[in-house]
């Protein structure tokens, strides 16, 4: 039988979900046995190289690249997990939902303490390279459908385990309570 | 002591005195009916709906509703929780409730719900309303973004004279909880200490002090909230 094959992207995330799934220590000697990774941070594959099984989502989309990433995503992986408060909800960087983009940006590059006195020429990027800002970060279930979702910031690495386990063995999935936190 | 009403919880006989609101007679028989807004000992309100019970085929709020003789009550039955869940769910929806950043987590009842419900993505779409932080009182912060307006503060804390200083501003969704400014020197150093304990989310929190309680201790880091009747 061929091995799954797992993709892994961090969206508008900290990469601190990835870093918990190698917080499962010297069990991944044992996920590298039992799967294969395409497009991943892990590897650094930047493009899919082939259909894959699973599609594990770090971060909410805050860019219109985020966009584009979370879609092809969803074209690439028969199934689509949101890892962490981010994807699920939108986490630290919705904290500017709510707030008009212009006010956010006048906030960053012109008002803020930091830069009020340092940018006198009131530079704005806007080279033309620069992935474009959404009106708002919209968490990972409002752009494409999402199968699972493994709460926490990060999920703890005994949930992603359980997780990768359920799904590459398709059994029900183990759910101590100790482990299932959003924080 | 008085009468005492018998009835029963999802086909358990259980006994309490006539009169006791059903949530408080479920706990004398070590039922857990799941409350928000419910504080033990003081006027109940009915306000978050979350203890929503099916009262000889009624539904009704336990925190408000006295049990009678011969009551038939349904609770932990996967209708009622589904409409627990559903309303935990619009809770997290209407405000922003950042867990990761919020001192409040781990010791907070409405994550300890969803925790509960295992509620891993709400069924709504998130609203994402801008709302303020106050820092005018000296004592506290309000988080109106946390705020799930429950009116524990306001039914609980009085001055010396036994008046309000907590109260509801403004209708609708623009509702937040305030600060009577007139009687906001009467908030000294202890009721300032009970308003952030009684407050089930993080909306009132203490100045100068957060995260005191290491993850791993906290209130519902191991054990899910009522499961200390349950067992």
């Amino acid at each position: 039988m061929q091995k799954p094959v797992i993709a892994t992207t961090s969206l508008a995330g900290c990469f601190g979900c990835h870093m918990s799934l190698l917080d499962i220590d010297e069990r991944i000697l044992e996920l590298a046995e039992l799967v294969e990774f395409d497009k991943s941070p892990f590897n650094d594959i930047k493009n899919f190289t082939r259909q894959c099984d699973i599609g594990l989502i770090e971060g909410g989309c805050c860019l219109d690249e985020n966009v584009h990433v979370l879609e092809a995503f969803r074209k690439n992986c028969r199934i689509l997990v949101a890892v962490g408060e981010c994807a699920i909800m939108g986490g630290l960087p919705a904290m500017r939902n709510g707030i008009p983009i212009k006010e956010c940006l006048d906030e960053a590059y012109l008002n803020g303490p930091t830069v009020r006195n340092t940018n006198e020429m009131k530079i704005m990027p806007n080279d033309d390279e620069l992935p474009i800002l959404l009106d708002r970060v919209y968490p990972c279930h409002e752009v494409v459908k999402i199968d699972f979702f493994l709460p926490g910031c990060p999920p703890n690495a005994e949930l992603i385990w359980n997780a990768l386990n359920a799904l590459i063995n398709n059994s029900e999935m183990d759910l101590p309570y100790e482990v299932f936190k959003y924080d | 002591m008085g009468k005492v009403s018998t009835f029963t919880i999802d086909g358990v006989k259980c006994m309490a005195g006539e009169g006791s609101y059903i949530v408080d007679a479920a706990r004398q028989n070590n039922i857990y009916i799941p409350t928000l807004c419910d504080v033990q000992g003081v006027p109940p309100k009915g306000a978050c709906r979350t203890c929503t019970v099916r009262v000889n085929g009624k539904l009704m709020t336990s925190c408000t509703s006295r049990v009678h003789d011969g009551m038939e009550i349904e609770n932990n039955v996967p209708e009622l929780n589904d409409l627990r869940k559903s309303i935990i769910e619009m809770l997290f929806v209407e405000g922003n409730h950042l867990c990761p950043t919020c001192e409040k987590s781990g010791n907070c009842e409405l994550q300890a719900l969803a925790y509960r419900y295992a509620i891993t993505v709400p069924r709504y779409p998130f609203l994402f309303p801008r709302r303020n932080i106050d820092f005018t009182h000296p004592r506290i912060i309000k988080d109106h973004n946390r705020c799930i307006l429950c009116k524990r503060c306001i039914r609980v804390i009085k001055d010396k004279d036994g008046k309000n200083i907590f109260a509801f501003l403004n209708r609708g969704f623009k509702t937040r909880i305030y600060v009577d400014p007139d009687l906001a020197e009467n908030l000294t150093e202890e009721l300032a200490q009970k308003a952030v304990d009684i407050c089930p989310v993080g909306a009132i929190i203490k100045r100068g002090q957060g995260f005191e309680t290491p993850i791993g201790r906290r209130k519902y880091d191991k054990h899910p909230i009522g499961s200390e009747l349950e067992e």
